[in-house]
């Protein structure tokens, strides 16, 4: 489907409102995964701003869609969508990686509300996903589960399994997302372990695949809202790790930043500069 | 509960899995099995075959159906998993450990083939460590499965029980131990012989059966021993182990499994903090398996009436 215009600029600015709270949330506590939040910020607009149906006030409703963002270090962006959407309290993101906080490093579903799986150890959020999607279409279910892996998450062997599964299978309420921001935590992916071409791997392993600009809200919609046939649908990302932060983007180490706090002011006042001048 | 046992064999667990797997998931239609590529050697392929909404061959590929399991879970399903006992437990263990128990899915995971009774495929599938891999992942549930009584039983429970369970269980045949339609008390030993208090046999799996024998072995000679089945290796009967402690003074373990991990140091580290005692064991010497007939590899690592009967003596020698 085609983006409306005035959605789009609700979606533009619920990408920068998401973008805020994961640095807010990273800032207060100094560190964290800076990176690969903010590559997935426009996605996660797109799927909590006009894609996904959810009930804040219902977190657990059996029929809604979910997200397993299996790059679970990306916690902070996913903790950002859900503040700003009313899961739980904007100021909780302060919180972050406190001692008996609900928002961990990594996503835990027993602890945050609107987190539907626990992840962190790369790549068992694939499978888990194929399972939460599978039961959803034993249970007769019309809601859909949207798979985040990140690209250097990749190198893991299970994501293959699962990618493997979900065709073979014909998992086709599982959709695939695959953030490829170009990075790992030790270097540009293509150096550290070639991942060559992730659309034509994933055709190759029975999707039906389509690669587009990650941060293009046009394109996002349009892919997350087509109807998957047998085939299950792989979305593969074109990001850029750290997007949205001039800075962070140009930072090689961007995997995990810890500026100072003058820093972390400078890039969350620009941010909401660019906010309000969206008007 | 009625002890049946008479030195006959009981039926083979294959079958029995095979035929008792279907007839719950007919009773409770949130019974989900998934296998990986074993569900010939447990005689599920007619239920897979017959209800592919209800089974799921997910191919070699350990890891990701435990994932699978554990996702299935969170939507609401009880998922019964099969793989040989290196591959549910070492093979896919984080895994087990992260996907399933530290995310609270609720999952059976069914080793088959443990310690020696992996014979003739050897050393590569011969678990020695699986219980003591699960019994160190919290809140798991470990049971060594002394027959196929037991089996239905634990299995009927385990569906029902929040978190993970892990049987360990043979393919063939163990010694019939138990009355079919036995209910087994998970957290509760079972007194399967009751010679006297010189010396107290703490036994699972495999080992039970032998631990009866070697019993009335020492009662000609002399020493009267209470033998205990053991199944439930976590949670360990732990009230039980300090009577025993208490009364017999004396305490040998018996398992299929490295001395490391499993029964033996799961009495002895409860004993040690709470009432020492002399414990002695009956296990695999920290040795990786090897190719063979079980009772090559029985006698091989020691797992026999005859060395239950020396360490008995030397627990009592010991008092």
């Amino acid at each position: 489907m085609k983006l409306e215009q005035s959605k789009k600029a609700e979606l533009e600015r619920l990408a920068y409102e998401i973008r805020i709270a994961a640095t807010e949330a990273i800032a207060s506590r100094g560190s964290g995964h800076i990176g690969g939040s903010l590559s997935i910020a426009d996605v996660l607009a797109v799927l909590y701003g006009a894609v996904m149906d959810y009930d804040p006030k219902n977190p657990k409703k059996e029929d809604r869609d979910k997200l397993v963002c299996s790059k679970g270090h990306s916690g902070p962006a996913v903790y950002g969508t859900l503040a700003v959407k009313g899961f739980f309290p904007y100021e909780e993101l302060k919180t972050l990686n406190r001692p008996g906080t609900n928002l961990p490093s990594h996503c835990d579903r027993n602890k945050t509300p609107g987190v539907d799986m626990t992840t962190g150890s790369l790549g068992q959020g694939t499978s888990l996903a194929v399972g939460v999607a599978l039961a959803d279409k034993l249970k007769g279910l019309k809601s859909r589960t949207f798979l985040i892996v990140g690209d250097g998450e990749a190198d893991e062997g299970q994501v293959w399994e699962a990618a493997m599964f979900t065709a073979a299978k014909k998992v086709n309420n599982l959709v695939w997302i695959l953030d490829n921001n170009k990075k790992q935590l030790d270097g540009y992916t293509k150096d550290i372990l070639d991942t060559f071409d992730f659309r034509e791997k994933f055709e190759a392993f029975g999707f039906d695949a389509v690669r587009i600009d990650g941060h293009d809200l046009d394109a996002l919609y349009e892919a997350l809202t087509k109807e998957a046939t047998d085939k299950p649908i792989a979305i593969v990302l074109d990001t850029v790790k750290g997007k949205g932060i001039k800075e962070v983007e140009e930072t090689m180490n961007n995997h995990s930043m810890g500026p100072d706090a003058d820093t972390f002011k400078k890039w969350i006042d620009g941010l909401k500069a660019e906010l309000a001048a969206l008007g | 509960m009625k002890i049946v046992y008479n030195k006959e064999m009981d039926l083979n667990f294959k079958d029995v899995i095979g035929k008792h797997i279907p007839e719950m998931a007919a009773a409770d239609d949130k019974i989900v099995y998934l296998d990986a590529d074993l569900a010939n050697c447990v005689g599920m392929v007619p239920f897979i075959k017959e209800h592919p909404d209800r089974g799921f061959d997910c191919g070699i590929a350990e890891a990701n159906m435990m994932g699978i399991a554990a996702g299935l879970s969170s939507g609401g399903f009880k998922p019964i998993v099969h793989t040989f006992g290196p591959f549910a437990s070492r093979r896919s263990f984080d895994q087990v450990f992260l996907s399933i128990a530290y995310a609270k899915n609720s999952v059976t995971v069914i080793g088959t083939d443990p310690g020696v009774t992996a014979a003739m495929n050897g050393g590569t599938h011969m678990p020695f460590e699986d219980m003591a891999l699960y019994r160190s992942i919290p809140d798991a549930y470990v049971f060594d499965v002394t027959d196929t009584a037991m089996l239905k039983d634990l299995l009927d429970q385990s569906v029902n029980i929040h978190g993970l369970k892990y049987l360990r269980v043979g393919r063939k045949q163990n010694c019939k131990m138990y009355e079919d339609g036995t209910k087994f008390e998970i957290g509760k030993g079972v007194e399967v012989c009751s010679y006297g208090k010189d010396v107290a046999i703490i036994a699972c799996g495999i080992m039970v059966a032998k631990a009866i024998d070697a019993a009335e072995a020492l009662k000609a000679e002399g020493i009267n021993a209470t033998v205990i089945d053991m199944f439930t290796v976590k949670p360990l009967d732990e009230a039980l182990v300090a009577k025993l402690a208490k009364e017999c003074g004396a305490i040998v373990t018996a398992e299929n499994h490295n001395k490391i991990g499993g029964l033996t140091e799961a009495v002895s580290a409860y004993t040690a903090a709470n009432c020492p005692v002399i414990v002695k064991h009956v296990a695999v010497e920290d040795e990786f398996g090897e190719v063979g007939p079980q009772d090559y590899l029985e006698e091989r690592f020691g797992l026999t009436t005859d060395t239950i009967v020396r360490e008995a003596k030397a627990a009592v020698a010991a008092k």
